[in-house]
């Protein structure tokens, strides 16, 4: 079986969790990967300084989308100051593949633009 | 079936990297359109001179910088030579990107004002559409683009409408789309614009490495290309110009060895071509440029052309054969240069270079630096195989053989 493309990423990029718009939403935000050009969103809902519901749209590499669909399942539920305090290191972790330096970015993107509807913070997760 | 053996050219064995292994297999390279490689003759020539010829150049007098001047000056009369120019007006610059930037300041910032337009295509890299976005946001001048039709190519009607309004200081367009791989009629467009008062620049980045090119019978004011992709080294670009224009022109950078003559408060500007080359020149690189358009001329670039798009050919009748694939641009080889664009209904174009990638086989993915095209083609990348020299019918099957077992992994 392949490394990078296993059972479980395929089945995210094929179906992702919690893909779609959110209306009425609290918070959204748009970020895009300068190396292909995707352009990922997301619409966040907030209650009680926790993400309530979110929702990603927009379209990529199955790197991308199965690290937004994963990451969606762990975010829903979470304080806000928590999400503002993720890193890198997590969403490479909870991913679960190893991710080559050019494909870092793809697998980043979905927290990039989370951390920046949360807490305005544009800057590619450290 | 392969494309016949009288046009194919043979040449792998000059070039060294090719003896390389990745994980044992040989290296495929289909990524030209990005840099090209490099034959044994540059490599030696770039290490030579640094070995055996290395001093400044310009202001020697010992024997040592003497031959270093005469490297230098013959790099750039083979150069001028190769595309049918003269050495005077021939411009060592950094890269393609860096002649078209001193266009657009030293030209630019002279000759384009407040109402008047530039003109470029929807198909450019954005080496030849960012420094034309800031010069009209300088100046207050209008950038305007000729449409791109589904076969990738221009139309003639739009360019005289658009220079009919009277308003067109500059046209710049690419010779051939690092995208669509199409062949724009270079010439037509230069004759077009030069009637209606208008300056022309072509890119000509893709054109240069791989078909015949002639300056002088093509009649553009300006002719950009960059050496890296015309299997020299990285570091150095050619803009060419002409004379009339450059001699009017201030200069782009300025400082040491493009002056005549400075005191405290001025300066006068060295000849042609000197006065637009400020600093000390990559003159290694130059040298190895030199011996590459002397290897490709003694390829004869009639042959690499036969050669390359024999080879296109069979690379689109081959993609055929993957199903889902759609090839964006002109569907005939001879319409286009040797590269094809492509995406795969079910697949990001990241994911499948990255399966390439696993058989071995080097093809890039993204937008190639040409973002506004690919709004017009309703993507935002796509992967890119593109074709030189020294590549093979066997390179093209190595390629279908990934993609098809880059379906396989994503079970389509
Ligand atoms: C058509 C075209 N123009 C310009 C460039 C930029 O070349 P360079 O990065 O060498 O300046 C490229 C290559 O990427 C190209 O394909």
């Amino acid at each position: 079986m392949d490394d990078l493309y296993r059972d479980y990423i395929l089945d995210h990029y094929k179906q992702p969790r919690n893909f779609g718009e959110l209306d009425p939403h609290d918070l959204e935000a748009m970020e895009h990967n300068p190396l292909c050009g995707d352009e990922l969103g997301v619409h966040i809902r907030v209650k009680d300084d926790r993400i309530e519901d979110l929702r990603f749209h927009g379209h990529g590499c199955a790197i991308s989308q199965a690290s937004a669909s994963i990451a969606s399942e762990e975010l829903i539920g979470m304080e806000l100051e928590q999400v503002g305090k993720l890193g890198a290191d997590w969403m490479i972790e909870l991913l679960g593949i190893p991710v080559s330096a050019t494909r870092r970015k793809c697998a980043l993107l979905n927290l990039k633009v989370v951390r920046s509807a949360v807490t305005g913070d544009h800057a590619w997760p450290a | 079936m392969p494309p016949v053996a009288e046009s194919a050219l043979d040449v792998k064995g000059d070039f060294p990297i090719f003896a390389r292994r990745f994980d044992g297999r040989p290296l495929v390279y289909l990524d030209s359109g990005s840099t090209s490689q490099k034959p044994k003759v540059v490599i030696d020539a770039l290490a030579g001179h640094l070995r055996n010829h290395n001093a400044n150049v310009h202001r020697g007098v010992y024997a040592l910088a003497q031959e270093a001047d005469a490297a230098y000056d013959s790099a750039r009369s083979r150069v001028a030579a190769f595309t049918g120019a003269q050495p005077e007006t021939t411009i060592f610059t950094k890269n393609v990107t860096e002649a078209i930037n001193l266009v657009a300041y030293a030209w630019g910032r002279a000759n384009v004002g407040p109402g008047d337009a530039v003109l470029i295509t929807q198909m450019e890299h954005h080496a030849n559409i960012v420094p034309w976005q800031v010069l009209c946001r300088e100046r207050g001048a209008e950038l305007r683009y000729l449409e791109v039709d589904e076969r990738g190519e221009l139309s003639l009607e739009q360019l005289d409408v658009e220079l009919a309004r009277g308003d067109v200081r500059l046209v710049a367009v690419t010779h051939v789309s690092n995208v669509l791989g199409t062949i724009v009629p270079v010439a037509e467009i230069a004759a077009r614009a030069r009637a209606a008062g208008a300056v022309s620049l072509v890119d000509g980045a893709q054109a240069v490495p791989h078909m015949a090119v002639d300056v002088e019978a093509i009649g553009a004011d300006f002719y950009a290309w960059t050496g890296h992709k015309a299997l020299g080294p990285m570091g150095i670009g050619v803009l060419h110009g002409r004379r009339e224009i450059l001699e009017r022109m201030e200069p782009f950078l300025t400082g040491g060895d493009m002056i005549s003559s400075v005191d405290f408060q001025s300066a006068t500007w060295n000849e042609l071509p000197y006065k637009f080359e400020a600093g000390t020149p990559p003159v290694a690189e130059a040298v190895g440029l030199g011996a590459a358009v002397e290897y490709l001329g003694r390829l004869g670039m009639d042959r690499v052309r036969a050669h390359e798009r024999a080879l296109t050919g069979y690379m689109l009748e081959r993609l055929e054969d993957v199903p889902g694939l759609r090839v964006a641009g002109a569907p005939e080889a001879e319409a286009r240069g040797g590269l094809a664009s492509f995406t795969i209904e079910g697949m990001h174009p990241h994911d499948i270079a990255e399966l390439a990638d696993r058989g071995g086989v080097c093809i890039r993915a993204g937008h190639h630096c040409a973002q506004p095209l690919m709004s017009c083609l309703g993507v935002s990348a796509t992967a890119r195989a593109s074709i030189g020299v020294y590549n093979e019918p066997g390179d093209v099957d190595a390629l279908v053989d990934t993609l098809l077992a880059g379906r396989e992994v994503f079970g389509l």
